[in-house]
């Protein structure tokens, strides 16, 4: 993997330029959501709240991957790590959310094999090593993840392991909009839309849903300036009356994505409903493997069944991750919930609102 | 304690780290020394003040792009020492070694402990070697200690910043943390980035040889990074803290994968960079003193300490914004995608 730093973009006099645009633009009050986890920790960290005018509010949308799985699903990878003969491999954020009764952590330091990778393809080449061990790998994440796992089941099915298997928990970012809108509570005046998540679906992907409802859309990078960049756009969009689905992020983001990703997901993957923290079952919201991979799937490999789950007592997680609350709004916020002894998953993942008011802000 | 089993992220040098260290050893070892928590504990033997100081080293991978858990071991406590104002002078070294490891790589390791000894100007002056039976350790662990005396004049700790003091950063952040986290297994990016393990007790000759009396405090970032060390000072010392996003020196290639991994390199172990408080008046020669050490020639002012918000820190950042600084809670893991 080769890196390219993004110094380049971090461009602090382009960034006050912004602002001062902003500022000058923005007179409506106005509730702009931005809908990826990865955006609202760049926000907090560059302090973009502390620089925008006070008509612009912006909330969280449902974009932490970690923080929208449902409760039954994080109580069904606890049960899995306790199978015996089971490795379960997965990313690191979802090691500490608690389940009903356990989180991965405490399984792992009971003696479990719960082990952290970076890759689909780590947890594939721990198959590969032990063949005496049933690897289960936790496809937690949205259409950016989901190519990969993809490509990891294929590839085992070339190989004809039968020690690997995924469970897949994955969710897909157009539907859990639609979703949004049909909450009725939810009051959002325009959409800061995921930056990764684009560059696989594209910007097309969004067009039915744009159509449907002309709210300002409009796709953005990560860094500070991109972030300001979109909000401008939005601002401009709705002060002119003039909603539109724009690209601020155009060095990656192209009107039909990538194919090639999108054709092993289709391949792999077939769209089936998904529970969502806070907002319930939405159709088609997320992927299921398809019957001609059905051997690479854990559920049907380890017989799981999804238990009703409640999500823990006095958590507000989901009026967050639906922008109807704020984390200070939270009666456990700071006092019982903290990054040390997380209540919600929207305090354990470093992409969760909670833990991002935590950290970077006084609230 | 409110969990019945010991976590990983009770090593993490954070928050959890430090609940470990208030209610299970405190109470235990209840002492005005330890109860300081400097890097070291400073005492007073026939007259001379006197620092001493011990730490495990357990690093994954053992050898890493610019180090090895050697050489990391012999700095890591010359550091120590050297934050405490002392000069170092004698080590303890005490390797528990797993059955099987390779002699090869335990000559590497010893060879590397002795070329740091030497650089550093101290000597290893006692020891031990246990083995012990496959899988009961991870290849190998290295425990120091050593021993240093105070000069007359100086005098650092934890809770000696005040208002109006200066902040200055000895290099680049993250360095070491990167270049480990890069090398471990599962992770194959093809970085450049070296760990920055080097022992600074010459660098802290230099500086306290520039302003004496004006050096409050010293602290090597290691675990728990700059954000934790900041936090520490700010609570000891009853000052508020503001650092400056552009001034922090970060490698591109470090900035980049903390990126990607979602790691904030404010949290990430630093091995050979240290951090001085200084009366503003003295910040230029404490300054020049560091720039001219080899290893400290991106140093820079990074921020100031004053009377508002005692005990918090933070950022002005780049973009004009200004956030919190917190200090770590567990470990650092890499999210998804
Ligand atoms: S503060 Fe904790 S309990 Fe409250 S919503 Fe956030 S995660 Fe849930």
């Amino acid at each position: 993997m080769t890196i390219k730093h993004s110094e380049e973009y971090r461009d602090a006099e382009l960034s006050r330029r912004l602002v001062e645009k902003i500022r000058q633009t923005s007179r409506r009050p106005i509730r702009l959501m931005e809908v990826c986890g990865t955006h609202t920790v760049s926000i907090f960290r560059s302090g973009i709240r502390s620089v925008l005018p006070q008509t612009i509010a912006l909330l969280s949308g449902p974009g932490c991957p970690v923080c929208v799985t449902d409760q039954a699903e994080i109580d069904a990878f606890v049960a899995l790590a306790r199978q015996p003969g089971v490795t379960v491999a997965t990313f690191g954020d979802l090691m500490r959310v608690p389940g009903s009764a356990s989180s991965l952590q405490r399984e792992k330091a009971e003696g479990r094999d719960v082990r952290i990778v970076y890759s689909t393809v780590d947890a594939l080449a721990i198959a590969q090593k032990d063949p005496g061990r049933q690897v289960v790998f936790l496809g937690v994440g949205f259409e950016t993840t989901a190519p990969t796992v993809a490509a990891a089941v294929a590839a085992a099915a070339g190989l004809k392991l039968a020690n690997f298997s995924v469970i897949s928990a994955h969710k897909l970012v157009p539907p859990a909009l639609e979703a949004l809108m049909a909450i009725e509570a939810v009051r959002v005046d325009g959409f800061i839309l995921p930056g990764h998540v684009s560059v696989i679906i594209g910007l097309d992907a969004y067009r039915p849903f744009f159509e449907r409802h002309r709210l300002p859309c409009v796709v953005a990078g990560f860094e500070p300036t991109d972030i300001l960049q979109a909000v401008d756009m939005l601002v401009g969009q709705i002060e002119a009356d003039r909603p539109a689905l724009e690209n601020a992020y155009p060095r990656a983001v192209s009107a039909d994505g990538n194919a090639k990703a999108r054709k092993v997901l289709a391949e792999v993957f077939e769209p089936a409903d998904a529970c969502w923290r806070g907002i319930g079952r939405i159709p088609a919201s997320g992927l299921r493997i398809r019957a001609a991979y059905a051997a690479f799937d854990a559920e049907r490999r380890f017989g799981l069944t999804l238990p009703e789950a409640k999500p823990p007592k006095g958590c507000a997680c989901g009026e967050i991750l639906t922008g109807k609350k704020t984390p200070p709004e939270c009666a456990l916020f700071r006092k019982v919930c903290t990054p040390l002894d997380p209540v919600g998953p929207c305090m354990v993942s470093s992409e969760g609102t909670c833990a991002a008011y935590y950290k970077y802000s006084d609230a | 304690m409110k969990t019945d089993k010991i976590l990983l992220d009770h090593g993490s040098g954070g928050k959890i780290s430090h609940r470990l260290t208030q209610e299970l050893l405190l109470p235990v070892f209840d002492n005005p020394i330890l109860a300081e928590l400097n890097d070291g504990a400073i005492f007073e033997l026939n007259g001379r003040r006197v620092a001493f100081s011990t730490d495990s080293y357990t690093v994954d991978p053992i050898f890493f792009p610019g180090g090895d858990i050697g050489e990391l071991a012999v700095n890591g406590t010359v550091n120590d020492l050297a934050m405490c104002g002392a000069v170092p002078a004698y080590l303890s070294a005490a390797l528990i070694i797993e059955e099987g490891f390779p002699t090869e790589q335990l000559q590497a390791i010893v060879a590397s402990m002795g070329r740091a000894a030497e650089f550093a100007g101290v000597q290893v002056v006692t020891g031990d070697t246990k083995v012990v039976p496959r899988g009961a350790v991870d290849k190998i662990f290295i425990n120091t200690s050593g021993l240093g005396v105070i000069p007359a004049a100086v005098e650092v700790a934890c809770h000696r910043a005040q208002p109006g003091d200066v902040i200055i950063l000895s290099g680049t952040l993250a360095d070491h943390g990167v270049s480990v986290l890069a090398r471990r297994e599962g992770l194959s990016f093809d970085t450049t980035v070296q760990s920055d393990t080097a022992p600074l007790n010459h660098m802290v000759r230099a500086m306290f040889a520039a302003a004496g009396g004006g050096i409050h405090v010293l602290r090597d970032p290691t675990r728990g990074g700059l954000g934790t060390a900041l936090n520490e000072i700010a609570e000891k010392s009853g000052v508020g803290i503001r650092i400056h996003e552009e001034r922090i020196p970060v490698k591109p290639e470090v900035a980049a994968l903390c990126e990607l991994l979602g790691f904030d390199p404010l949290y990430l172990a630093n091995e050979g960079k240290l951090i001085a408080f200084t009366a503003p008046e003295d910040a230029e020669a404490v300054l020049r003193a560091v720039r001219s050490d080899p290893r400290g020639r991106d140093a820079a002012v990074i921020g100031e300490c004053s009377a508002d918000r005692p005990g918090r820190v933070y950022m002005q950042t780049r973009i004009g914004g200004t956030r919190i600084v917190d200090m770590l809670a567990g470990e650092q893991l890499p999210r998804i995608c």
